[in-house]
């Protein structure tokens, strides 16, 4: 028997266990398995590492990795971590406990889940928000399939050009197997094509549309108008935000959506390569009881406290099974405890901050970009929060553009095909990170290096 | 615990003008007021304004009003709630990784598409599959990756009859509803009486129009299919796929690998056999691995690793991928977890796991069984399920037990689930708990139903010492107040 910090049992444990169960070896509990299915040699896996090893180990792969100063967002941005946070989520009370199916004894999971719905709430301006869900693009996905569910005949959901490329492959690839039919409404000029979306309103057959804000090139889309065109047709609104912008930017519940999804990774997450993040989805009362996902709720218990359960359990899959509206079981559960500090930690105004910030910088790198003559704003007459798309004179200049400001420790954007750049600026980035990327880009003025291509 | 704070909300010890967060001065020309009104809200969300200190302590109160695996035993059948080891945290709180954009070119990520593939890697080999993606988000969102894999599979070879997936009784309520969304129909095979597939049933119910059969081993009732290869058989012969269902593998660790069972397609539940943290409910991952023939359909993107170069890159545009289901490589941080778990056992212990987690199940079983009802008997394996009190006069139910047991510091059972039994009590003890621990859930539970033989009121109305009790369901339910704001229907900050 080798000793393993993680497993208590010894020699003499397993003697006296085996004894109760009236068994000689370890083995015979294993007796029912057929011989040829039992594994015959041991995994072909390294060797156990003590933890100075295994602290060496992720030290040599994380030196495999930059960080590079982070200009790059399409919905996921480097944002202000406040330190309290981490600080805070470590308590292994939060960490180490199961989804709070027993109250009696989870009321800090359900307290903390009860504060993220109600600040959902407020920054979507939508009644309801369910306890979350894995990601922005599968939570936008979710929301196609509610609203699919809610129109019961009807399985066509219209979605704009301006979504993020990732949230349509993501609910295309939903839809492809759940039996739904996607047609993306076409863009003109960086915003959706409102006539356009009219016409494919009156083919029919339309459950839902779903419309970014702001969009996925950073733009503010004015959608005056648009939920009256889509309820109309008696289909349901959907609108995806990241949720930090939020906190400035007219709420989908005054823009008239049905449905609020998307990603809340930049309520000050850490990137982590992807994850984990958390989607968010918030409804009307009316779709309350379509809405996938846990709902926490307040009641009181036989004291008399105010106390919080789980709630409207009928809708879920551990209930209801194939006719569940979804099959997600569990959330992202301690992200929720995150959004919630950072919502209590900024507050109103430290979101409004964050944002100024943001789009000071934004729009200052937009200008200086601009100056060098080398690219130009894509949408000049579009207003922009803290994101937006440039054009450079070339896809070589583009290209040189990229790997030199790589080089130099800078992720300029995101490239978005030929000659195009989506830059992202959040309050992460200084006015000195905004003078290097110019400085930078600023060397290809003499060059002429990328000329050849035009 | 604080009661102070205890039961208040963030947002009602918000007072105005109190502030939480420290930015850097604003000295940009460009402001939000240059935008067009009608872009903006036309009033600030109702957010808490609290300071600092308020905030760690309201936080910290509500930490200590809450259960763990690090507070106490947490016998969840099929939860797999195990001790989740610290070094894990400590990898997956690296800045350099914190700081990582999806976006960044992959020469520039080397480090974090190594630790993926390797994971990537190493669960083939526990799994005995060919690949795995670590994209899925979780067990649910593995299972319809996987049912997706298996109809792009179907799809690719133009066989588009199949419209059913088979899943059997017992199945966790995931399965049924990741056939349903991944748009297959659902057919039930019964289970015979000590748990396991009815194959006669099966064999009814197969034919050209089955996609795929779901099955968990050990089952629900924590028994081994022992028919598994005759069933795998069968199901291949129809021409459908095999799909395990990864929420029991713990017991399977060093004893058996599903791809060596027949299965052709599976997931794993990262927080439940792989040690990462459950966290109120997430964030989980649920990988999924398949046998050679089906690694193309697995979803976009990939990670390759090109040996030559030594070179590993991410391939968004996988051409026969089923789709893409996650923003980017799943809950990237938590399969570093899992990885650094894998490590710190190594392949001798990690083959530890199964014999040990199914030598602590049997001993409570054993111990236990002339208290509770055993419907099953025999070697169980890392769960098993008890169909409440033997002594079925005293009124005292399954949800008394398990609410009784609050009151001496444990978590409870799985509770009337699996649906085979009407008082199922599923206990999981995972391999991490120490005989002693063991001993005294045993000594409580033998006193719980003495307790019912004797004083069953007691029984039936626990929890009597927990914070809160008896919370009112149904009101909950009828009248839902889901936010801060319902609560008080004038409230301001």
């Amino acid at each position: 028997m080798s000793s393993h910090r993680y497993l208590p049992h010894t020699r003499r444990d397993i003697d006296l266990m085996l004894e109760r169960c009236k068994a000689t070896t370890v083995d015979d509990l294993f007796a029912d398995i057929p011989d040829e299915l039992r594994l015959k040699k041991a995994y072909d896996l390294p060797g156990e590492l003590s933890e100075p090893e295994v602290r060496a180990y992720f030290r040599s792969l994380s030196a495999e990795n930059s960080p590079l100063v982070c200009f790059a967002g399409g919905g996921f941005y480097d944002r202000y971590a406040p330190a309290v946070i981490p600080a805070l989520m470590a308590r292994s009370e939060f960490l180490t406990a199961y989804t709070p199916y027993q109250p009696e004894i989870s009321q800090g999971t359900l307290q903390y889940i009860f504060e993220y719905q109600s600040m959902m709430c407020e920054l979507t301006g939508l009644d309801v928000s369910n306890a979350s869900m894995y990601d922005g693009t599968t939570a936008v996905a979710e929301a196609m399939m509610m609203c699919v569910a809610a129109a019961r005949k009807r399985n066509r959901v219209l979605v704009s050009e301006t979504v993020s490329p990732i949230t349509l492959e993501v609910m295309k690839t939903y839809a492809r197997y759940h039996g739904i039919t996607i047609s993306v409404i076409p863009a003109t000029n960086g915003v959706t094509d409102r006539a356009a979306m009219q016409r494919m309103l009156a083919d029919g057959d339309v459950a839902g549309v779903v419309l970014a804000s702001p969009n996925y090139y950073g733009i503010l889309e004015d959608y005056t108008g648009f939920a009256d065109d889509i309820h109309a047709a008696k289909a349901l609104m959907v609108m995806t935000s990241h949720a930090c912008a939020l906190g400035v930017v007219k709420s989908p519940g005054e823009w008239g959506a049905d449905i609020a999804a998307g990603e809340a990774q930049s309520l000050g997450m850490p990137l982590n390569y992807g994850g984990p993040w958390l989607g968010y989805l918030c409804t009307t009362n009316a779709l309350m009881r379509k809405m996938p996902g846990r709902i926490v709720g307040a009641t009181t218990d036989a004291k008399g406290q105010r106390v919080f359960v789980l709630t409207l359990q009928a809708r879920e899959q551990h209930i209801r099974r194939e006719k569940a509206t979804s099959n997600i079981c569990s959330n992202q559960g301690i992200m929720t405890l995150y959004a919630s500090m950072y919502c209590s930690v900024m507050g109103a105004e430290g979101l409004r901050r964050v944002n100024n910030l943001s789009y000071g910088g934004a729009h200052s790198l937009a200008k200086k970009i601009e100056a060098t003559g080398l690219a130009r704003l894509k949408y000049p007459d579009k207003p922009f929060l803290n994101e937006f798309v440039v054009e450079f004179d070339s896809s070589t200049l583009a290209d040189m553009f990229y790997d030199t400001a790589v080089a130099a420790s800078i992720l300029p954007g995101i490239r978005l095909g030929d000659k195009d750049m989506l830059i992202a600026v959040t309050e992460m980035r200084t006015p000195d990170d905004i003078e290097d990327y110019i400085s930078i880009l600023n060397d290809f003025k003499d060059a002429k290096l990328y000329e050849e291509d035009e | 615990m604080n009661k102070e704070y205890y039961g208040k909300l963030i947002f009602e010890q918000s007072v105005p003008g109190r502030t939480g967060f420290s930015l850097p001065t604003d000295s940009y020309t460009a402001n939000l007021s240059d935008l067009p009104q009608t872009l903006l809200r036309g009033e600030s969300p109702r957010l808490p304004e609290v300071d600092e200190p308020s905030l760690v302590r309201h936080y910290t109160n509500l930490s200590t009003n809450n259960f763990g695996v690090d507070t106490g035993f947490y016998p969840l059948g099929s939860c797999t709630m195990k001790y989740n080891p610290k070094i894990n945290d400590e990898i997956a709180a690296d800045p350099v990784v914190a700081a990582l954009h999806p976006s960044q070119p992959d020469y520039t990520v080397q480090g974090a598409l190594k630790a993926y593939h390797t994971l990537q890697s190493m669960l083939s080999e526990i799994g005995g599959m060919a690949e795995f993606t670590l994209n899925p988000y979780a067990g649910a969102h593995g299972e319809l990756t996987g049912l997706m894999v298996i109809h792009a599979y179907h799809d690719a070879r133009s066989d588009t009859r199949r419209n059913k997936v088979i899943v059997p009784d017992s199945a966790h309520g995931t399965n049924p509803a990741s056939a349903n969304v991944a748009g297959y129909k659902i057919v039930e095979v019964k289970s015979l009486p000590d748990g396991t597939v009815d194959i006669d049933d099966l064999r009814g119910k197969l034919d050209d129009t089955v996609a795929a059969m779901m099955m968990t081993n050990p089952n629900t009732t924590g028994m081994f299919e022992k028919n598994i290869p005759q069933i795998a058989a069968m199901v291949h012969e129809a021409g459908a796929l095999m799909y395990y269902d990864g929420a029991n593998l713990n017991p399977m660790l060093g004893v058996a690998r599903p791809g060596d069972m027949g299965f052709d397609v599976m997931h794993i539940n990262l927080h439940k056999t792989f040690s990462t943290p459950h966290g109120g409910g997430g964030p989980g991952s649920g990988p999924v691995g398949v046998r050679a023939g089906l690694e193309e359909f697995l979803p976009n993107p990939r990670v390759v690793y090109d040996e030559e170069a030594d070179l590993y890159t991410v391939v968004t545009d996988s051409p026969d991928a089923l789709g893409r289901i996650s923003a980017w490589l799943g809950n990237y941080t938590v399969e570093l977890k899992a990885l650094a778990y894998i490590l710190s056992l190594g392949t001798e212990n990690l083959a530890l796991i199964g014999p040990m987690a199914t030598l602590n199940a049997n001993y409570i079983k054993d111990s236990l069984k002339d208290d509770y009802l055993l419907p099953i008997e025999g070697r169980c394996k890392h769960e098993f399920v008890f169909d409440g009190l033997r002594d079925k006069s005293t009124g005292v139910t399954t949800l008394n037990v398990a609410k009784r047991l609050l009151d001496f510091g444990f978590h409870a059972p799985t509770i009337y689930f699996p649906l085979l039994f009407h008082e199922s009590l599923m206990i999981e003890p995972t391999e991490t708990e120490s005989r002693e621990t063991l001993d005294r859930f045993i000594d409580v539970m033998k006193r719980i139903a003495r307790e019912a033989a004797e004083t069953p009121q007691t029984v039936i109305d626990a929890p009597h010492n927990t914070p809160v009790t008896h919370p009112d369901d149904t009101e909950a339910a009828l009248h839902p107040v889901v936010k801060w704001s319902d609560l008080q229907p004038s409230a301001t900050l």
